[in-house]
């Protein structure tokens, strides 16, 4: 089949019922995108498809055939998205596991709300754990990037 | 991770024997460990490479699990080296016994030592390092060394001036002088100052390899059906449904259970679904989490074995104006970090290679060695971040590491052994279960006269069980409580019980308990005197003005003693670890039974902080790893069948549960302590202390219920 991974076209072989995670990881060889629970409920494989932030670890690959998947090896090229400016100068990550889903899922939610509240980041982040604890500066940082995207500096 | 004050025998892994060793009296193994051949001269070598295009790579010996190793060991060498922190690169030790921890005397990361540990001899590679850049150019320059001085990365003499990298070759000819004189502290220009971790651009662009991120020529992953019940035993197995699945390669039988070897993951684990086992389930299929506790609240009515005694506790006891009372109760808990655990290994021409994310590669080499039957320097050891530790990437049977060993000897494949989500919240090593039974005499003023604390748990140990000795994890914090030293009677005594469950250290290891103990038993008390929480323990700690200083900051900080909006309630605490204090002021309201904990304030005196906000971060991430266990953590056992098995049943705090905090780092100056622990003791006695507070409800019983 072919994928569309951070604009480039790619032809996989693959089952259908393959997560898309794995395709990403074990068959293309992106290991950005992490492993943490295999059931949607920790948000460390969090990719995009069109934009919208959803768990590659329970997206079968057939659903993805025909959208733009965009992991964070494709979000910026040098580390400049909003969000990885916004964590880098807030010193967000620990052991930096969880992070690429963190910052695929704020990334996602200043996109559609480039405002976000302080309940609306709460509400849009709580699928995404992180053992370290590091939430008080993720939180700081997806309000940070907000204000990044929009200019402000 | 701390270890414990005897030698231990890691026997399961087939007879090996280690000497060890624990941090309480640690001073003296250090002794002991240059004694035993630690290495006489400056490793400059080991630790440290400048490049011909003036870059600065520090080997560190600990392992990056998120605690800023990768940040703050090379801080630790540049600010002697003089180099330009922009320069500065930092890579992960190989496996050798020049890296050995200098308090464990094997390779390993743990008990909340890296800094305090390495402190002094990063110092000394770095001064040793600037002495012998400093030497070269006065050969290259014929002025004597006296005159020239480093600065930023270069070396200066009047108008001459060469960088670190032209001066590089030359210098690593020379000998490492043999004590070089260190920074008076005034004139650090990188230690006490915050500085930004080192991997964050790797780690928030997917650059970063993790274990699990290991890719090689060829390579297979692994998945192991592991026995249902601690023990069982393979009986036999059917492999040929798993065989037919599309992408297994192969079946095999390792001590662990039975390895289903694949293409991929997802091939593994539909493999491995197909698979089917027959187990002898063995002794530990009555285990019973409910009937383990139950005997415990038995166990600590009579006196164990004593781990503490001053005066005569009964005497004192039946003399007091008052009694007290309470008994406190903690579960079985999984560390879970973010990465499952993982392990990748090559097996040829009678080398093993193993590339994982691990906190114990001194051991690790050793048990891979043994498993191949090859000696261990034949053992290279590649460490990868660590997606997450707390302890659990050290276990003194090296179970992750040696399990996928035991696959790649046994399927002939250059395999990554990957576990599940489910396989790391059932595969064991627990915090263990433990009870507390505190009773306590006060006078007529109110004050505490009389303490007899009793215990009941597993002790962390490898081996022989040790039937006439306690385990100083499950007393520490309560054997050597700043309290009990005022409290003119006390007895302390532990029962230390046999089972079948895998225990070990978690995230502050016997403090995870003992904390909470103590701490909610001083506030027990002060209620019973009706006297302000932390006036008792100004009395309580007075003489002790390092404890009373942090005490005092994070309640001045938090405004103590004042007025709270309705509905709020505050609560202290504040307990020393790995030679660090810490108070906690927490702020709390409870919503239809759930407790929800708004801000924290913190305060620690870790002697020296070396990136200062480092330690901030590990403050912050041990109060949500703590309050993780308060609200939620436990690990229930049926029939021998752990109970929960993901993040839906195992539940961790979540963004909208993370508290606010200020943290507060005091640089007293005093000896150096650790900071990646610390932070999680304190958190769950000041909520359940101000949950009291703002209801009159005690939790005495983990995680919390207000039912």
């Amino acid at each position: 089949m072919k994928l569309n991974v951070n604009g480039e076209e790619r032809s996989v072989n693959a089952p259908e019922d393959m997560p898309l995670l794995w395709v990403l990881r074990d068959v293309i060889g992106l290991t950005g995108a992490k492993f943490g629970c295999g059931m949607s409920l920790c948000g460390c494989c969090t990719v995009h498809l069109d934009g919208e932030a959803v768990r590659s670890c329970t997206t079968p690959v057939s659903k993805a055939v025909g959208k733009k998947i965009l992991t964070i090896e494709g979000l910026s090229a040098d580390g400049s998205h909003p969000c990885q400016r916004a964590w880098a100068e807030l010193d967000v990550v620990q052991c930096g596991y969880c992070q690429p889903g963190q910052i695929m899922n704020a990334a996602a939610l200043i996109a559609a709300k480039p405002n976000p509240t302080d309940a609306e980041i709460d509400a849009a982040m709580k699928g995404n754990l992180c053992r370290c604890g590091t939430y008080e500066r993720i939180h700081a940082a997806v309000a940070r990037a907000a204000q990044l995207a929009g200019g402000k500096t | 991770m701390s270890l414990s004050r005897r030698d231990f025998l890691g026997a399961t892994a087939g007879g090996l024997v280690l000497g060890f060793v624990l941090p309480r009296s640690g001073r003296l193994l250090v002794a002991e460990a240059v004694a035993a051949g630690a290495p006489a001269e400056i490793p400059v070598n080991a630790f440290l490479r400048i490049g011909t295009d003036d870059t600065v790579t520090v080997l560190i010996n600990h392992s990056e699990m998120g605690q800023g190793v990768w940040t703050g060991l090379p801080m630790i060498v540049a600010e002697e080296l003089e180099a330009s922190w922009s320069s500065i690169r930092v890579e992960h030790a190989p496996a050798a016994p020049v890296y050995a921890h200098m308090l464990f005397g094997i390779q390993a990361t743990g008990g909340s030592t890296s800094t305090w540990t390495e402190f002094d001899r990063l110092r000394k590679v770095g001064a040793a390092a600037r002495m012998m850049l400093i030497a070269a150019a006065a050969k290259r320059w014929k002025v004597p060394a006296a005159e020239i001085r480093a600065e930023n990365g270069v070396v200066i003499h009047g108008d001459q001036k060469l960088s670190y990298g032209k001066l590089a070759a030359d210098a690593a000819k020379l000998p490492p002088p043999a004590d070089p004189p260190l920074k008076d502290p005034k004139d650090w220009k990188i230690i006490g100052k915050s500085h930004k971790r080192l991997d964050t651009p790797d780690k928030i662009t997917g650059r970063a390899r993790f274990g699990v991120d290991v890719k090689l020529p060829g390579l297979l992953t692994a998945m192991v059906e592991r026995a249902p019940v601690f023990g069982a035993k393979v009986k036999s197995f059917k492999a040929d449904a798993a065989k037919k699945v599309a992408g297994v390669r192969k079946v095999v039988q390792v001590p662990s259970g039975v390895a289903v070897v694949a293409e991929n993951f997802w091939a593994a684990q539909k493999g491995r679904e197909a698979l089917e086992v027959d187990w002898e389930l063995g002794e530990n299929a009555t285990l019973d989490t409910d009937k383990i506790i139950a005997d415990y609240r038995e166990l600590v009515k009579k006196p164990g074995l004593e781990a503490a005694k001053q005066g005569d506790v009964d005497a004192a006891l039946a003399g007091a104006a008052k009694k007290l009372e309470a008994v406190y109760e903690f579960p079985y808990l999984a560390h879970a970090p973010m990465e499952p655990l993982n392990a990748t290994v090559r097996l040829e021409r009678g080398q093993c290679e193993i590339w994982a994310g691990t906190q114990f590669q001194g051991l690790d080499q050793k048990i891979a060695a043994k498993i191949c039957g090859i000696a261990p320097e034949k053992v290279q050891i590649h460490t990868l971040f660590l997606g997450g530790g707390f302890g659990r990437r050290a276990t003194v049977t090296s179970d992750f590491i040696s399990e996928a060993v035991e696959v790649a000897k046994a399927s002939g494949a250059v395999v990554k052994t990957m576990w599940t989500r489910e396989d790391d919240i059932r595969g064991g090593y627990y915090r263990p279960l433990f009870v507390h039974r505190i009773e306590a005499g006060l006078d007529a003023s109110g004050k505490p006269v009389a303490w007899r604390h009793t215990v009941a748990g597993q002790p962390i140990q490898f081996g022989p069980p040790r039937p006439n000795t306690v385990d100083e994890a499950a007393v520490e914090g309560v054997a050597d409580s700043a309290y009990l030293k005022q409290i003119g009677a006390h007895l302390v005594t532990a029962h230390s019980t046999t089972l079948g469950v895998p225990v070990l250290w978690w995230r502050s290891v016997g403090n995870t308990h003992t904390a909470f103990a103590m701490e909610s038993f001083v506030d027990e008390i002060a209620a019973a005197s009706r006297r302000d929480p932390l006036e008792l323990r100004r009395e309580l700690l007075k003489g002790d003005p390092r404890r009373l200083k942090v005490l005092e900051t994070a309640a001045e900080k938090a405004g103590w003693g004042q007025k709270l909006p309705a509905g709020m309630g505050r609560g202290l605490a504040v307990h020393e670890s790995f030679g660090s204090i810490v108070a906690q002021v927490a702020d709390v309201s409870v919503d239809q039974g759930k407790i929800r904990v708004h801000k924290v304030v913190c305060a620690i005196d870790c002697g020296t902080a070396v990136n200062p906000d480092g330690v901030v971060a590990q403050m912050q991430g041990g109060i949500v790893y703590g309050l993780s266990a308060a609200l939620y953590g436990a690990v229930h056992i049926k029939n021998g069948r752990v109970q929960e098995s993901n993040f839906d049943d195992y539940r961790i705090v979540r963004m909208p549960d993370a508290p606010k905090t200020e943290v507060i780092v005091i640089s007293s100056g005093e000896k150096m302590g650790g900071a990646g622990e610390p932070g999680t003791p304190p958190i769950a006695p000041a909520v359940a202390n101000a949950v009291f507070a703002l209801t009159g409800k005690r939790l005495r019983s983990l995680p919390f219920s207000l039912d």
